[in-house]
């Protein structure tokens, strides 16, 4: 029971961070920016326990996101499909790299999948939207990218150290 | 023996490959085929969509209170920061604002005289609803939040959401508890407006920026910056002379609005329910009739 109970924490994390970025701020400044916490969860779990974030948890976070934001159906949940497919691909390599390599896998990942959603909404609604606004969304991600790492090892260590 | 094994474990991982490779090809075979039936706006989806979004509708509503009384105390920060300038500003605006309440004493005591002689029928007060923002996401390709009040409240599609007196959206999607605001800075949002002092009527469409443009523009019209734009009766959707925001540019024959409030400064909003159709009306139940007739739909 306990055992299952740890296998559901990569889910419910990454679950968490997706709702913690639908949390409306009132910052002026920082109005329209929302990093993509859920993209950096989907990313660390796919590299250190694909086995309980597998493809069809980051589908379904995915599409919650677009329910949870209105955006158009499906574009989320392929985003994060598709960072999860990829980075699981890669595993190996990521496995034995520094925290700089991370990251700057992360730079391009993360780029890749927001450039996806950016075009993919754009085809779908007919109007390619300002780009200006996901540049500094892409630039707030990467920017919490350690933070966030960091809290998601904790976690690790935390709760899934021997399961 | 030992080969027929590691045949067998062998042919197993391959087995599971496939199967893996193909579970994730349906997954995005799936994507794919809930963009193209979220397009077609089938019912159960929506439905479906709407269902989800009001069962997280208390966990939203619980992380946003934090977040509202952060946000508070950092607004109280910088308030104080501000505090000389802003005495100044308030004192220099408090003299034009009580020059103008003299005019305004005035001109009601002319309009109470002015009804008298009609028999002018006033505007009942609208029915309304105080609903606080709980979720907004996805900021940079999108503009609709989440409120915490749905039909059990008596939410409806195509309502007003107001901040304070100004326009700020519509409802377009309505749960049990839960309902999403469209902002008029959205792509989708599309609202009949007028330019108040030349009363041109005009389309306000967003397109996901900050400043929705004008589009439509009847006649020919002479659009200046800081023109106040009010909605407009065209179309009955919502009663005419609500503030939407003013004209801040104006270039190659666009002009582009800002509006009064930002989605920054949203927190709590009121819905309101003028008894009009609303500006989709497309809705489950039809909305009831209105009690009386009304200018914003006799003028049409």
């Amino acid at each position: 029971m306990d055992t299952w109970l740890r296998h559901f924490v990569p889910f419910s994390v990454t679950l968490t961070l997706l709702l913690l970025t639908a949390i409306p701020t009132r910052f002026s400044g920082f109005a329209g920016i929302t990093p993509m916490l859920p993209l950096m969860g989907v990313y660390y779990w796919a590299i250190y326990r694909p086995d309980l974030l597998p493809a069809w948890a980051a589908f379904a976070l995915g599409l919650l996101h677009d329910i949870v934001s209105g955006s158009p159906l499906g574009v989320n949940a392929l985003v994060l499909l598709m960072v999860q497919g990829v980075t699981v691909s890669q595993r190996r390599f990521f496995l034995a790299k520094t925290f700089m390599v991370a990251w700057w896998s992360f730079a391009l990942l993360a780029g890749a999948a927001l450039g996806l959603s950016w075009l993919l909404v754009g085809v779908i609604r007919h109007h390619a939207s300002d780009p200006a606004p996901v540049m500094f969304e892409y630039l707030a991600t990467l920017g919490l990218f350690p933070l966030l790492t960091w809290t998601l090892a904790r976690t690790q260590m935390a709760f899934l150290k021997d399961v | 023996m030992r080969g027929k094994l590691s045949g067998a474990v062998g042919r197993l991982a391959t087995l599971r490959l496939v199967a893996h490779r193909f579970a994730f090809l349906s997954l995005v075979a799936a994507a794919f085929l809930l963009m193209i039936l979220g397009k077609a706006d089938i019912l159960l989806i929506e439905r479906t969509r709407v269902m989800v979004v009001d069962g997280l509708a208390p966990i939203l509503d619980v992380m946003a209170r934090p977040a509202s009384a952060v946000a508070e105390i950092v607004e109280h920060v910088r308030e104080l920061a501000a505090l000389r300038a802003e005495n100044a500003r308030l004192k220099a605006e408090n003299l034009r604002l009580q020059h103008w309440e003299t005019v305004a004493r005035r001109m009601q005591n002319e309009n109470a005289v002015l009804h008298e002689q009609l028999n002018f029928v006033p505007d009942p007060d609208p029915a309304f609803i105080t609903a606080r923002v709980i979720g907004d996401l996805d900021s940079a390709l999108g503009q609709s939040m989440l409120l915490n009040a749905g039909a059990r409240d008596g939410v409806r599609k195509g309502q007003a959401v107001l901040s304070g007196e100004t326009l700020v959206g519509y409802i377009v999607d309505v749960g049990d508890r839960s309902s999403r605001l469209l902002l008029l800075t959205d792509i989708n949002a599309h609202l009949p407006v007028m330019v108040e002092s030349s009363r041109t009527r005009a389309i306000l469409s967003g397109d996901n920026k900050d400043r929705p443009k004008l589009s439509y523009v009847a006649g020919s019209p002479n659009i200046q910056v800081g023109d106040r734009v009010v909605t407009s009766s065209s179309g009955a959707a919502f009663p005419p002379g609500l503030p939407v925001g003013v004209v801040a540019s104006v270039t190659d024959g666009t002009a582009r609005i800002e509006p009064y409030v930002h989605r920054y400064d949203l927190d709590y909003v009121a819905v309101v329910d003028y008894g009009l159709g609303g500006i989709l009306p497309f809705t489950d139940k039809p909305p009831p009739p209105p009690p009386s007739r009304r200018r914003g739909g006799a003028e049409n």
